[in-house]
């Protein structure tokens, strides 16, 4: 292996940073595989540093002209409301229920607060 | 492998479906019959499906003699009350509440889904081997992978499961496993078909395109899907309308490139024979062809495993277990239920580009892998603007070689990968491209690859047209496992 190829290895510790990064959680199994397979993608997709890019400009798509797009911003009626949040693995009264976010003394200071308020 | 038998509902293309159903010779509830009937005997072995709806939609029963057709659709196009999995673990109980555009506007021509076709997970792959629902096979040897990501798409219309259907081609989703399956598929221009509906994997390159039986039908199908919608922002606003199909006798004046770096090493001998030898029919056929150069080719499947990863690691963000699809049990916080959601609901493949894209894209790294990739883009767009001087349309191999053995590249992603290294640069530079059958290779089918200039879909088709009149390899049917022939 040549230097080159050792500065596209990717640590398992990078790795894991990576995946934090991604919000994914990687088995010890995956983090290695990974690690490997991502260092050979990256060795063979540094061949684009053998060629000039100075000056070049970027194609970050192929619309020749593209620009924002905007709606009105009426209220509406959205019939499939219920169908949607019926499509989430949990609901409560109509929305979308995720698991506590705040410690539950936190939240139980924040209640107190709005009721003071 | 058989000729097509004219007796036989589900070897007929839809425009000869058309004129019995116009005749009055048969109902489109038989047409319906027929598919289920044929699905229910070989996709057992196929596995093309995910979902199949076995029931006539009973609205249809009565449309004044107007003709309806099934259609099979890709299963990451959203088709309202039908399960939408994606092919992956993450969506395998969703049920969308709406119809992609493309869907509706096929709906509105009399169409209705026959089932939703197995892929590999989020268009992820170029075997089908990557679905969480077990792969595909091909239908002309079930040893033999059927391309991906949209093989159950194209498998199912070569072993007659299905009269036509959508795919998307992002990297040559469509294209390939139309080529592999021997079948005609189109990516159109980027921009011309709505993407509202379609699960975005990578939102600058994704087109959702027709997977045909022959050039007719796919001409039928691109004029009914393409057009300007409000709810995609990057749809083209005044593009010209496809002209209806027509029989193309001649080419005269057609100017063809036949790029030299598409038939270089790698490329399978007898896919090279075959291609070559189609361009000399065309040739026949009045038009002049020549060889050219497109200079930066080889660098176009590197710059696409970046900017296709990268994009992805940004719209998968969305599967967080909150709002649709898979939420994992175990977590008690909302973190953990993030991390363990993914981690049960995504399959290899998608980890290892959401963990790419990531990479290319996190502070560092950004400049060196993903603003230099976007600007390689820039050479390849370039190189095939120099071609549309010259030429009318490219001609090329689809694929580097025909279907490939299954399992024969699970373990090592960058072989994989090279699959899709003659389709890449089409979806880079947002050009129309069609793969239709021209040969056979070990009893596997061979596509030739026809590239165009931006919404120039129209010579693409006449093209294609003149050469299925001149010949008969769309005319093949494969012979599906321990089927008895005749």
């Amino acid at each position: 292996m040549n230097g080159g190829i050792l500065d596209m290895a990717v640590s398992p510790e990078e790795v894991r940073h990576v995946a934090w990064l991604a919000r994914l959680r990687l088995t010890a199994h995956e983090e290695r595989l990974f690690s490997e397979q991502l260092s050979n993608i990256l060795a063979h997709v540094a061949k684009l540093q053998e060629l000039d890019v100075e000056g070049i400009e970027p194609t970050f798509h192929v619309l020749k002209t593209l620009s924002n797009v905007y709606r009105p911003d009426e209220v509406r009626s959205w019939p499939e409301l219920r169908e949607v949040v019926q499509a989430a693995p949990q609901q409560r009264d109509g929305l979308f229920a995720v698991p506590r976010v705040l410690p539950e003394g936190e939240d139980e200071v924040s209640a107190k607060n709005e009721k003071d308020g | 492998m058989r000729k097509m038998d004219e007796g036989c509902l589900t070897d007929l293309s839809v425009h000869q479906l058309r004129v019995l159903l116009e005749r009055g010779e048969v109902a489109p509830r038989d047409v319906h019959e027929a598919y289920v009937r044929r699905i229910e005997e070989v996709d057992d072995q196929l596995n093309a499906y995910i979902t199949v709806c076995p029931d006539f939609p009973p609205e249809l029963e009565n449309r004044h003699g107007r003709p309806v057709f099934p259609v099979a659709v890709k299963d990451n196009i959203m088709t309202r009350g039908i399960r939408t999995t994606c092919g992956s673990r993450i969506l395998a109980r969703f049920i969308p509440p709406y119809d992609a555009t493309a869907i509706l506007r096929l709906k509105e021509r009399g169409l209705y889904v026959l089932g939703k076709t197995n892929m590999d997970e989020f268009a992820m792959g170029s075997s089908c081997e990557n679905s969480a629902f077990g792969p595909t096979r091909n239908p002309w040897n079930l040893d033999a992978v059927p391309g991906g990501s949209s093989g159950g798409s194209a498998a199912a219309v070569a072993a007659g499961e299905a009269p036509w259907a959508l795919g998307s081609d992002t990297g040559g989703s469509v294209r390939q496993p139309a080529a592999l399956c021997g079948v005609v598929g189109m990516k159109p221009t980027y921009g011309r078909v709505s993407r509202f509906g379609l699960v975005a994997f990578a939102s600058s390159l994704d087109q959702i395109g027709p997977i045909t039986r022959d050039v007719w039908d796919c001409w039928v199908l691109m004029r009914a899907l393409c057009g300007h919608d409000p709810l995609d922002s990057t749809s083209a606003p005044g593009q010209a309308p496809i002209p209806p199909p027509q029989s193309v006798e001649s080419l005269g004046g057609v100017r063809i490139g036949v790029p030299r770096e598409y038939l270089g090493p790698g490329v399978e001998d007898a896919v090279r024979d075959a291609v070559l030898k189609a361009v000399g029919v065309l040739e026949e056929l009045g038009a002049r062809a020549e060889e050219c150069s497109l200079p930066h080719t080889e660098y176009g499947l590197s710059a696409y495993y970046i900017i296709a990863p990268a994009e992805a690691s940004s719209n998968l963000a969305r599967y967080d277990g909150v709002r649709y699809g898979h939420r994992t049990c175990q977590a008690s916080s909302l973190l953990d239920m993030y991390e363990l959601t993914r981690q049960e609901g995504f399959g290899a493949e998608v980890k290892r580009r959401i963990m790419l894209g990531t990479y290319v894209l996190s502070a560092g790294y950004y400049d060196a892998y993903y603003l230099r990739a976007q600007k390689v883009r820039t050479l390849i767009c370039r190189d095939f603007e120099r071609a549309w001087a010259r030429y009318d349309l490219l001609a090329a191999p689809t694929s580097p070689t025909v279907a490939f053995p299954l399992g024969e590249r699970t373990a090592d992603p960058l072989a994989m990968y090279m699959a899709d290294v003659l389709t890449i640069p089409v979806n880079l530079a947002g050009l129309p491209a069609l793969s239709l059958p021209c040969g056979f290779a070990r009893g596997l089918p061979v596509g030739l690859q026809l590239i165009g200039r931006p919404f120039d879909e129209l010579t693409l088709l006449r093209v294609a047209q003149a050469f299925q009149q001149a010949t008969d390899y769309h005319l093949y049917r494969p012979v599906v496992g321990g089927e008895v022939d005749g």
